[in-house]
This record gives structure tokens, sequence and C-alpha cells, in this order.
């Protein structure tokens, strides 16, 4: 059943206003307090001082992704605000937080529907020293939530630790001196919520499958840089240095993949992050990964293509290349996180099957998940088989690529006594020689396929979420980030009195087609939804004869983020709202 | 017994059962016989040494050498090489391939490795052409030569200087081998080996199929006498002035060794508690 209890809340500002910061801070305070969170970001083009938009939502419950409108929108300026109004949807009930003397809204604006909320934020925050704009607001946030002072200080003691002592206490007096603004006696917003008392986290999706690479093993990173990839980098840096690894800066991607591709032949579990420019630069070395048998991930953060695109927005456009991208028959792993937490999970799955299996893996996250941050659930440790098959005590003549039932090859690592061979991306004979035969290359070429066709994934290929019913009137059929606000609108379905059953695909290539036809076995209509333009998994899915030809597509591209609202619309062709 | 116990004095017990691809008289058989009785003479482990190649004639020499090999992808030795070391310092990680492979498609990485200086040998085979692909000029061939079919009238492109390039990038050892010179060649080798940090030796190995021209080198290139320098500004007065037909060690000089950090001590858990509200 969907759950009400949530809200929604944008925060909007030019460069330097402190947009993202104010967000950072109302997101630990609400976790302080007690609740769930998540916080999507959006910015302008500039590099610094940009103009940027947090969207916050917050609830009693673990939130999957953003909602169809925003309740609350407090605006620090309304310079060049136009760029986000796209992004921050109203309804009548919603309602402006801001400040005549900051000028005046723009039409786009002042043309909703939504409710003036006029606050003298600039006066009072010249009334602290060292008071902003941007804390004031905050504070008028907090008193409308229901959130105490001693919350904004732990808050604001965590979210501003490195910025000094004068900083934080000013950051405190001007959040006290927001909280005053607003009548004291007003019902919190938050006033029926249920409060959480069990442990929670607050991280960010890039962080999220930093850590789900650690758990996996990996202890080798080689990258460069890329919006939205980039912050995942720098939480492995530190990170790794700390547990034994190495994060080494490449000087571009194909240095990168290649390097990782080097650190596994030596025995490492080895993993690169970028994004869709970088994942084209991969392929080769992707290719080589998959003909040599060596063990790799890469994690490719989506962001709006094609060429450089829209590198601060998120798409899920980059499914075709990760599945088809490397030349030759290159079987290889894809697999896509469902969300922030679920990052963790994936990514680690990920890196084992990469590890067990000899091959690439290719993580496909966005930057919705990737630049997003959430409150949530700690994620357990999962049980997972990460063992790389390596030869030792090696007696008589060794054959890296030999033949097994599974086809897994023992692979020896540089150092093992006797072990010594060519990797070759050169197509090889069970020893490794290179051989242009067609018996070689057919059983060569079978041996790598096979070996991934065989694999039993178990059930971790999908989230299914199926209501009692036997028969199903609506499947929703997704992957990766938008999984969220799929489940979302199903819930809403649900509500209106459908049987819904939702099937978010986590691993999608290879598709267990077997298990894909039994989760779809009986449903009406069949609606495979994806932030793209051009339906890529849909026609996947259609070219794999894995979906009927009566599934219908629901596919947008980025910007704009798909909404819960939409899946409504488009499953039951009524308005929403 | 591990074979590092063993006693492995010969060059032939470096060898591979594999019959290379060259053709007879490719300068790139005197290069895998200098490697192997340099490994010989250092008495190293055949399973501590790794040779990690690109594409090109050249860059089929890991087949034939009895130790740890990748056969990479065109111009991506070196990060290959890189990444492979970085996770196994205990390793020796010899990169080999030729100027197309190090100085085109791979240009970017040669510079970068020069200046990373992470503890490694590369050892190019310049021909002067592109062999594997049967003859177009490569970055080190003359801008007259004009006897591919894909560059008629020559390539009109002056001919790029690697060891220039490889010491303005910070290169701290740079030398010239030639394969009609197998004795100096290995002792180079040995000297790169034992070098800390990135050492590139350009070999001059002649391509008679495609450049016959190059059965001349042997009547031109000459040991130079003046060397080894160690002031950079000499040394790039000297291979300005130089024709390209000196061999030796050329410019030798410590830098700092690219090594990775870590503080250890931490458990995942130590991590994880970082998210915790
Ligand atoms: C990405 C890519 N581009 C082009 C080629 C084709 N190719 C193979 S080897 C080679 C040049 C080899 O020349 P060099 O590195 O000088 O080695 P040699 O064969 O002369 O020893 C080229 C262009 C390739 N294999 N991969
Ligand atoms: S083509 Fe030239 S470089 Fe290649 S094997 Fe023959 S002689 Fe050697």
């Amino acid at each position: 059943m969907t759950q009400h209890n949530n809200i929604s809340i944008a925060i909007t500002g030019s460069g330097g206003s402190g947009a993202v910061t104010a967000g950072l801070i109302l997101l630990e305070a609400m976790a302080q307090a007690g609740f769930y969170g998540l916080m999507q970001r959006s910015a302008g083009p500039q590099i610094r001082g940009g103009e940027s938009a947090v969207m916050l939502r917050f609830a009693d419950h673990e939130l999957c992704g953003p909602a169809d409108v925003f309740d609350l929108w407090l605006a620090l300026d309304w310079l060049k605000v136009r760029r986000f109004v796209d992004e921050i949807p109203l309804h009548g009930g919603s309602q402006i937080i801001s400040d005549p003397m900051i000028g005046e809204p723009p039409a786009e604006v002042t043309g909703q529907q939504a409710a003036f909320i006029d606050l003298s934020l600039k006066q009072t925050a010249a009334t602290v020293e060292g008071g902003r704009v941007n804390m004031v607001g905050i504070g008028v946030l907090a008193a409308m939530l229901g959130l105490s002072v001693a919350t904004m200080h732990k808050a604001i003691q965590k979210t501003l630790s490195d910025k000094g002592k004068a900083v934080i206490s000013a950051s405190l007096a001007a959040i006290e001196a927001g909280m005053r603004l607003v009548p004291s006696g007003s019902v919190p917003l938050t006033a029926n919520w249920q409060v959480a008392t069990g442990e929670r986290w607050n991280i960010s999706g890039n962080e999220a499958c930093g850590l789900g690479a650690l758990r996996g093993g990996v202890r080798f990173v080689a990258a460069y840089p890329i919006t939205p990839a980039s912050d995942m980098l720098e939480w492995l840096a530190p990170n790794l240095e700390k547990i034994g690894g190495t994060l080494l800066q490449a000087e571009d991607e194909l240095a990168s993949i290649n390097m990782i591709v080097g650190a596994s032949f030596g025995g490492v579990a080895s993993l690169t992050a970028t994004s869709g420019p970088g994942l084209s630069l991969m392929l080769e070395g992707i290719g080589l990964a998959v003909a040599s048998e060596t063990p790799i991930t890469v994690v490719n953060v989506m962001r709006g293509g094609p060429s450089t695109g829209i590198p601060t927005k998120s798409e899920q456009a980059d499914l075709n290349q990760a599945l088809y991208g490397p030349h030759g028959d290159a079987p290889h792993l894809v697999l896509a996180p469902l969300g922030i937490s679920d990052a963790v999970f994936t990514t680690q799955w990920a890196v084992c099957l990469a590890e067990r299996l000899q091959t690439a893996t290719i993580v496909l996250s966005d930057q919705s998940i990737g630049q997003a941050r959430a409150i949530v659930s700690p994620v357990p440790e999962t049980d997972m088989l990460c063992t790389r098959q390596t030869a030792q005590d090696i007696d008589g003549e060794y054959r890296r690529y030999t033949l097994t039932p599974d086809g897994i090859s023992p692979m020896a690592i540089p150092g093992t006594p006797y072990g010594m061979y060519t990797a070759d991306g050169l197509e090889h004979n069970e020893k490794g020689t290179p051989s242009s035969m067609a018996a070689d290359h057919n059983v060569q070429l079978t041996k790598r396929s096979d070996k991934l066709l065989q694999t039993d994934y178990g059930e971790h290929w999908a989230e299914i979420a199926a209501d009692d019913e036997a028969v199903a009137d609506y499947l929703l059929l997704t992957w990766g980030s938008v999984s969220g606000v799929v489940s979302e609108g199903a819930g809403r379905l649900r509500d209106q009195g459908y049987s819904v059953t939702v099937v978010a695909v986590r691993l999608l290539m290879p598709l267990p087609l077997q298990q894909m036809k039994n989760a779809l076995s009986g449903a009406k209509k069949i609606l495979v939804v994806e932030h793209n333009y051009s339906a890529q998994f849909y026609h996947y899915l259609m070219s794999l004869g894995a979906i009927p030809q009566d599934a219908s597509s629901l596919a947008r591209p980025g910007p704009l983020p798909l909404r819960p609202g939409e899946i409504v619309t488009t499953m039951t062709g009524e308005q929403h709202e | 017994m591990s074979e590092s116990d063993a006693v492995l004095i010969k060059p032939k017990d470096y060898k591979t059962s594999v019959k290379p691809i060259w053709c007879p008289g490719c300068g790139d058989f005197a290069v895998l016989s200098a490697i192997t009785k340099a490994l010989a003479w250092m008495k190293l482990a055949k399973e501590e040494v790794a040779l990690i190649s690109g594409i090109g004639c050249s860059s089929r020499l890991p087949a034939y050498v009895d130790s740890y090999g990748f056969h990479g992808i065109h111009g991506r030795v070196l990060p290959l090489a890189a990444g492979l070391k970085v996770v196994r310092p205990e390793l020796t990680v010899i990169a080999a391939g030729g100027d197309g492979d190090g100085y085109s498609i791979g240009g970017n990485h040669f510079m970068h490795a020069c200046r990373r200086n992470i503890d490694m040998t590369y050892i190019v085979m310049d021909n002067r052409v592109y062999g594997m692909t049967k003859g177009q000029a490569s970055p080190t061939t003359a801008a007259d030569w004009d006897k591919s079919k894909l560059t008629p009238h020559g390539t009109g492109v002056p001919p790029f200087q690697p060891l220039s390039i490889a010491l303005a990038a910070g290169a701290g050892f740079i030398a010239r081998g030639f394969s009609g010179d197998p004795n100096q060649m290995s002792k180079l080798i040995v000297e790169a080996i034992e070098y800390p940090g990135f050492a590139l030796i350009e070999v001059l190995s002649p391509c008679p199929t495609f450049r016959p021209e190059q059965k001349e080198w042997k009547h031109q290139v000459r040991q130079a006498e003046d060397i080894p320098l160690h002031d950079p500004v000499q040394a790039a007065e000297w291979l300005a002035a130089d024709d390209g037909m000196s061999s030796g060690l050329i410019y030798h000089r410590a830098h700092p060794v690219w090594q990775a950090l870590h503080e250890v001590g931490s458990t995942l858990a130590d991590i994880e508690q970082e998210f915790r509200i």
C-alpha cells in the first residue's frame, strides 16, 4: 500500500547561495530526528558557484524515488531559476518560501497555483554575525518540520565539521533565527510520523557502489575523473588506502581500463568507474578482459547522452552500449542497481560474478543514484561466492584456457611456479597459444559463452513484487534506477484496486529467460518502463522474445526524472491529480 | 621444489616452444635472445617475471619467453604493465612492443609512464615502420620515406623523437640498443631491470621485410662513448645533436619512484561506521 507520510521540498539558489549545503544539513537533521530521506541534486553548467537545486523528500519509511510534486520550495533567490522550473512541479497546496527583498519571481513561478510565504530571510540573516540566508531558510523549514534546536545542532556539527567553530556557531544562530520566523504553536508537518529507532545510514549512491566494490574484494581501482562518477572515486581513494588497496588516477580511460586488466591479471580484484564518454573509450579493453578471461568490473554512472550530452543529469541511455559495445562475440555481464541501497549489493555481486566467471561485468548506475544521498536502513553484508579459481600446485603442463565442465579454467597468478602462460586477446588454444584455427575459435567462443549461460544466478536476477492474485492486471517491467519510481506507481495502482506485479531487473545480461518467462506468465497488460528516448530495454527484451508482442513501452529520456504519477497515467490512461 | 630454487642458468631455459611468427632476419629475434640472456644472468625465477606487450610483430614476444605474459591490445602495453606492477611490486615487469604501438597509438601512455615512474622496463623495438600491418609509416619514419601506398609522397611529418620526449617527460633511464649487438643489449636490459623506476630501452630492430635498407644499420650504429649523462640539460643537448644511431646507456638519474601509499590498520567495518547517523 502507498505510504503517505512524506513531504517533498526543493531548495534552489544561484551560485554561492548554499542550496546544496542547506540540503545536506536538512537531510542529516531529519535523519537525526528519526526519519528517512532522499536528496537528489541538479546543477547548472557552471563549474563553481553555479546555480543549483536540491530535491529533498522525507518520510517515516524508506524512500525509493522522487514524488510527483513538491510541497515546499525554499527559494534563496530567483536568479536563473528558470533552469529548474521544469524539475520542480508544484500542486495547489504547494508553498513557496522566499523573501520579497530578493526580487520578483519569474512568471513561470508566479503562474503556478502555489501559495507564497513571504519572510524576511535576508534581514534576519543580517541580524546574526556571519549569518547567511540559506541557514535562515533551513531554520524556517526545520521549524515547519518540527525539528528541535538540539537536532539542528547535531546536524550542523556533523555536516560542517570541517568548517571551523565560527562558521558552526554563526550557522546555528542563523538557523535559530529562522526557526523563530515560524509562529510558535503551528503544527509540525511531521506531527503524526513514526520515529525510527533502529540504526540508519546516510549514504550516497556513488558511495554505495564504492562500498559494494570493497565488500566484493576490490583492492585496485584505476580511473579518470568524469561527472557524475568522480565522487565515487574520491570516496574510494582514501578508503582503499585504509584497507591496503590502491587507487591510481590514470591519464585517460584507455589507460584505466587496461590498468585494471593488468592488476587483475596480477590476482587482485579490480574495478574502474566512469560515465558514457569514458565507457566508449573503454570498450576495446573490456573486450580484452573477456577474451583473455581476466575478471574486471566497470561501473558506468550514466548521464544524458549522446556525446558529452548532459553531464549533470540522469538518463538510462547507455544500455545498448553496455550490452553490445565490445566488438566480436564478447559475452560479458551487465547489471544495474535498483536504487541507492541496492548499489551496495549489486556492485558487490558484479565483482563477485566477474571474479567467479573470469569475465567483465558492467554495472549501470546513473546520476539519479550516484549523486543522490539517502537515509536508509544499514545495508547488511551478503554472503556471496566471490573467489576466483586459481591454479595451485601445478603438476605437468599448465593450460590456462583448459576446457572444464563449467567453462571456468583455474587461473595461474604470476608468482605461481610452473604456471607461466601468456594471457592473450588474440584467439588462442587451450594453452593460450595464439591460434586462428576454426576449431580453436569455436571451442573458445563456446567456452566463454557457456560459462555465463550455464551459471545459476539464483533469485537475485530481479526483484519481483507481486500481489496475492494469481494473475496480475498489470505487470510493470523495469530496470535500474527507475525501479523505485515504478514501485511507487505500482503502489498507487494497487490503492486504486488493481493487482500489479513489478519486475525490476538487476541482471540484464545474460537475462535468465526462463525465470523471466515465469515472472511474466499470465500478466494481462505489460508495460516496460525505462529512462531513455529509444526504448532500449524494450527492444532488447523483444529481440530475446522475453516479452509478448503486445507489451507496451514507456520510454522517456532525461533530464527530467520519471515520476510515479506518470506510471499510473500510462497504465490506466487516466489523468492523475 | 619451487622453480625459483631450480638452477636456471641457460638463456634457452627461458624460451618457450612456441615458434616465433617473425620473418627470417627480423631484428626482434635478437631482442628475444637479449631478454632471455639478461634473465639468465640475473637468475630470475621464471614465475617472478612478467612480460607485457601490445600489438605488432614485436609485441608477439611474450609468448616466446617462458615467464608470465600478457599480450594485450594495440598501444596499451604501458597501462597494462603499470596495473600489474602496482598490485604486485615484487614481480619483475618488462613491457615490450613496437614504435607504432608505443609512440603512436600509445603515445599518451608513453609520456605519462615516463613521468609516473613506476618501476618497470620498457623495450621498444623500433623499426620505423608498421610491420604487422604490412609496411606503413610509423611515427619514427623519416618524412620523405615514400614506400608505403598509404603515404605515397612520404608522410611529410618530421619523425617523433622518443628519447628527447622521454627525457622531457621525466624518464630517468634512457638507453638505445641495437639488434646487431645483443651483448650490449642484454647488459642494458639488466641495468634497466635494476634501475628503480621507469627504464626505457629503444632498440634499433630492423624490419628486413618492409625496410630492407635497414640492413645497413650494422654499418651505421656505433657505441657512444661520452655517456651516460646525468644532467637533463646536457642530455637534452646530446640527444638533439645525435643522429639516432648512437647506442648505449644515454641518461641515468634517480627519480622518486611511484609508490602506492597505505595506512592499513582499518577494516571494512570501520569504514562503514562513517555512514551511521
Ligand atoms: C586499435 C587498433 N588499431 C589498429 C590495429 C592494427 N595494427 C596492428 S599492429 C599495428 C602497428 C604495428 O606497428 P609497430 O607497433 O611498430 O610494431 P611492428 O609490427 O612494427 O613490430 C597496427 C596499426 C590494431 N590491432 N588495433
Ligand atoms: S614484418 Fe618486419 S617487423 Fe614484422 S616480423 Fe617481419 S621483419 Fe619483423
